[in-house]
């Protein structure tokens, strides 16, 4: 069974891949592209989904699988036209198929009556454009493919054996049409077929083969006569010849035990029947497509070879692909990991042995760190997919809000071919998700709204990728009202995120969305309003070592732009020495670095001190004394400070000692290798082999907050 | 030595589902991904049985089928198609096309290897 079981997994796999064609295809034949190819790959798609699904005996996927496909399947052969109502059905249908896809793989209880309304509602389209008469209700045709299983007739086959012998005779007489040669079908091989199911009796009819001189090759000429005696009955000894029906002259006759007919009488029907035919000996009709073979072997030879060119390069196109379990590729990123810090530890070792600059070591040496590096942007590249299941899958958000909103969206979307680690995908989709939401709900106007600002009453959503500098950009935005900056500062200063007489600049503004505890919506709705506001999308993507920002114009629409790593394997970090000890601090974490002055550092209480920075005051934390590496703090005027940003937009100044290096290392985990520390968040490896810690900013500034009072934490700006 | 069948068909889970059933009968599998790499496949490893899907980029069923009976060594080798519905249409076309015979999916194993039998020698 295990072997059923990775080929259900793999069904389930290729189903997602379906549904992503499906959504694809469908989207561009609602931007008027019904060309055949599309409205194919769409048909194929939900074709396939069926196939399998028939085989796992996921009897409700089946059925609306098969709705679905006739529903298609008018389209595509043109009964039906592609207009905008059809579409609106097609797309909400493929919802419902992932839906059930998700349902039959992950169990849980089917939302029949949705699957049953999109039934009507597809089925209530076919009727609509098809000829009545041509329009057979699906669903009991559904039923007739089940019925047609072997074994629900098998079932009944006990009942109708009466008490008599089983044994039946039947008498065949059965002659080929060249036809059935033509098609790969042998009469010695259903003669022989007919041998399994009871005794047999064969004749062979050569009478009409002619002499060598007349015979043509690709005739046939031979009839054959057979008497069976079987416990089969009629259906079954018919079975054997479902695939020569139209391509021969067959009569099977049950001889009744109480009517003894000769068996000479029906052959002797039949060659009168047959009078005008020829035959030939089997061995001579063998022979004679080997003839034919040899002689025709010349000319389509060239042909042939001709056209075997094309679907080569083809088939190579097709098969570049392999799949590979993604624990093995963790594995020897791992390992390619250990393998980049190795080679720069034999660097320094080899230095510090004291070889020369130009000698061949290092030359060599030099070789293998470039050899290092591309291994590892190679090995980085397989986690690597593209966001386009991603981008896919907001699609159908935008649909269902639009839906639930009474919107009227259009979801453009670019560069769905971007590539990021998989990881990052997969942890993307949360906020993602809640950001389209945001863009529908909140940002876009309703249609009326719309109108009268001028604008066209669709409103669009666009979700683009494009990788840029060593990370991926990606951004939503919407084309509408922007947002209102009035009612967000209002709102903060209501719910006390802000003093009353702030003065905060635009941007300042727009980040308010941002803090914990901020929702712009008048009344929570079901939509937006699920629990989670703008700072958790914010920590999520922060926790992806990303950034996040706003633009915004009023009346225009805003931009939500993220900037996140390729991989989670490495990382950029700065290098810097606490106390003595080696720590790296995320780069994406820090906003910018500096050296503290005399005048700019206040002590505030005994324990705690603050920096002044444009004109606010950022909390001073001491990274070594925090961490436990000093028991007292050191004077900020000797280190360098680190202004960061947490999660809800909170600065940090964090004091260290000094600034070694900046650069990208490979990360390994703490938990996994030792176990949890308090404000590290893992270790890396250097060259020179130590461990170096890399810190969990956002744990220290936790930490320290609770040493120093909460009211010191000033506002973002 | 075993027979060698080739497969085309696109979907994954049932190439895998072919392959289990017939390397398990005892059959060498050989598969292709789409009709224009079927042909490709049938050429190279000239396999003594042919088992396609109809629904296929790149080539269809049909068109497989007919490049297959063009070529002078398959000319009768035995192809069957495989095809959801029962439908006749899509039945009579495979064998207008050349197909030798059909297996109805979802297929059954032991029935498979019947049909198989049925057409090969």
């Amino acid at each position: 069974m295990d072997a059923m079981q990775a080929i259900r997994e793999t069904f389930f796999q290729e189903c997602e891949e379906q549904l992503g064609e499906l959504e694809t295809g469908l989207l561009s034949m609602q931007e008027g592209a019904a060309d055949s190819e599309t409205v194919n790959a769409v048909f194929r798609a939900v074709h396939s989904i069926k196939g399998g699904a028939g085989a796992f005996k996921l009897d409700k996927l089946v059925k609306f699988a098969h709705v679905f496909e006739t529903t298609l399947d008018k389209i595509r052969n043109g009964a039906m036209e592609p207009s905008p109502p059809v579409m609106k059905s097609m797309l909400r249908a493929a919802d419902v198929l992932a839906d059930l896809v998700t349902i039959s793989r992950d169990g849980g209880a089917f939302d029949d009556a949705r699957s049953n309304e999109l039934i009507g509602e597809l089925n209530a389209h076919c009727e609509d454009k098809a000829p009545a008469a041509a329009a057979p209700a699906p669903e009991p045709k559904t039923e007739e493919e089940a019925e047609e299983n072997p074994f629900a007739a098998l079932g009944w086959e006990p009942v109708t054996i009466s008490l008599e012998p089983d044994i039946n005779e039947y008498v065949i007489n059965f002659k080929p049409k060249p036809e059935l040669y033509a098609k790969g079908n042998e009469a010695t091989r259903l003669m022989r077929e007919l041998s399994r199911l009871g005794s047999l009796t064969v004749q062979c009819e050569i009478a009409d083969v002619p002499l060598l001189a007349n015979l043509e090759p690709e005739q046939s000429y031979l009839a054959w006569h057979a008497t069976l005696r079987t416990e089969q009955d009629i259906d079954s000894v018919r079975a054997i010849f479902e695939f020569v029906d139209d391509d021969c002259q067959l009569d099977v006759e049950k001889v009744e035990p109480d009517i003894s007919a000769p068996p000479l009488e029906p052959v002797a029907e039949v060659e009168e029947a047959q009078e005008a035919q020829e035959a030939a000996p089997v061995e001579t009709a063998v022979l004679a497509v080997e003839e034919q073979r040899a002689v025709a072997e010349a000319a389509p030879l060239a042909a042939a070879s001709k056209a075997e060119a094309k679907p080569d390069a083809a088939a190579s196109a097709a098969q570049n692909t392999i799949r590979v379990d993604l624990d093995r590729v963790d594995r020897l990123i791992n390992l390619v990991g250990e393998l980049v810090i190795n080679q720069a530890m034999l660097t320094q070792r080899v230095l510090e042995a004291g070889a020369v600059k130009n000698a061949n070591i290092a030359t060599g040496l030099d070789d293998l760190e470039h050899l290092t590096r591309e291994i590892q942007e190679s090995v980085m590249a397989i986690r690597a997919q593209p966001v386009r299941p991603l981008f896919q899958r907001m699609s159908r958000t935008v649909r269902e809000i639009a839906d639930a909103t009474g919107k009227n969206v259009r979801l453009k979307t670019e560069g769905e071919g971007a590539e990021v680690d998989r990881t990052v995908i997969e942890r993307l989709a949360d906020p993602l998700t809640h950001m389209i939401r945001n863009a529908v709900d909140h940002g876009l106007e309703r249609p009326d709204a719309r109108i009268a600002a001028g604008k066209a009453p669709q409103g669009e959503v666009k979700l683009s990728a494009a990788h840029k500098s060593g990370r991926v950009v990606i951004e939503i935005s919407d084309d509408g009202r922007g947002i209102d900056r009035a009612r967000v500062k209002a709102t903060a200063i209501n719910k006390g995120l802000i003093p009353a007489d702030a003065v905060l600049s635009d941007s300042e503004i727009d980040n308010l969305l941002f803090l914990p505890g901020f929702s712009t919506a008048e009344k929570i709705t079901n939509i937006s309003g699920r629990g989670v506001g703008m700072d958790v999308v914010k920590r999520s993507i922060q926790a992806l070592g990303g950034r996040i920002s706003i633009t915004s114009r009023p009346g225009l629409g805003s931009t939500f732009s993220m900037s996140l790593p390729l991989t989670l394997a490495v990382l950029d970090g700065m290098v810097v020495r606490v106390a003595d000890q080696t720590l790296v601090v995320p780069l994406n974490s820090i906003l910018e670095t500096m050296k503290p002055k005399t005048s700019e550092v206040y002590g505030l209480g005994p324990d705690s001190q603050v920096i002044g920075i444009r004109g606010g005051f950022t909390p001073l934390i001491d990274v070594g004394y925090q961490l436990g590496f000093r028991y007292e703090r050191c004077d900020p005027m000797q280190g360098v400070a680190l202004l960061i940003e947490t999660e809800g937009g909170y600065r940090s100044a964090l004091m260290v000692d000094a600034i070694q290096d900046q650069r990208q290392v490979v990360i390994k985990s703490l938990e996994s290798n030792y176990g949890h520390v308090d404000g590290i968040a893992a270790a890396t490896i250097l060259g020179d082999g130590r461990i170096a810690l890399i810190l969990d900013t956002d744990a220290i500034v936790n930490a320290s907050s609770g040493r120093n009072s909460p009211s010191d934490m000033l506002l973002a700006g | 030595m075993s027979m060698k069948i080739l497969t085309v068909d696109d979907s994954r889970t049932m190439r895998d589902m072919l392959r289990m059933a017939l390397s398990g009968a005892g059959f060498d599998v050989v598969q292709a991904v789409d009709g224009m790499d079927g042909l490709d496949v049938l050429e190279r490893e000239a396999p003594d049985l042919v088992i396609t899907d109809i629904n296929m980029p790149k080539m269809d069923g049909f068109g497989f089928i007919e490049g297959a009976r063009k070529k002078d060594k398959f000319r009768v080798t035995p192809i069957l198609v495989l095809t959801t519905e029962s439908d006749p249409e899509k039945k009579m076309r495979a064998k207008t096309a050349g197909a030798t015979g059909w297996i109805i999916k979802p297929f059954d194993p032991v029935k498979l290897v019947d049909v198989i039998r049925r057409v090969a020698a």
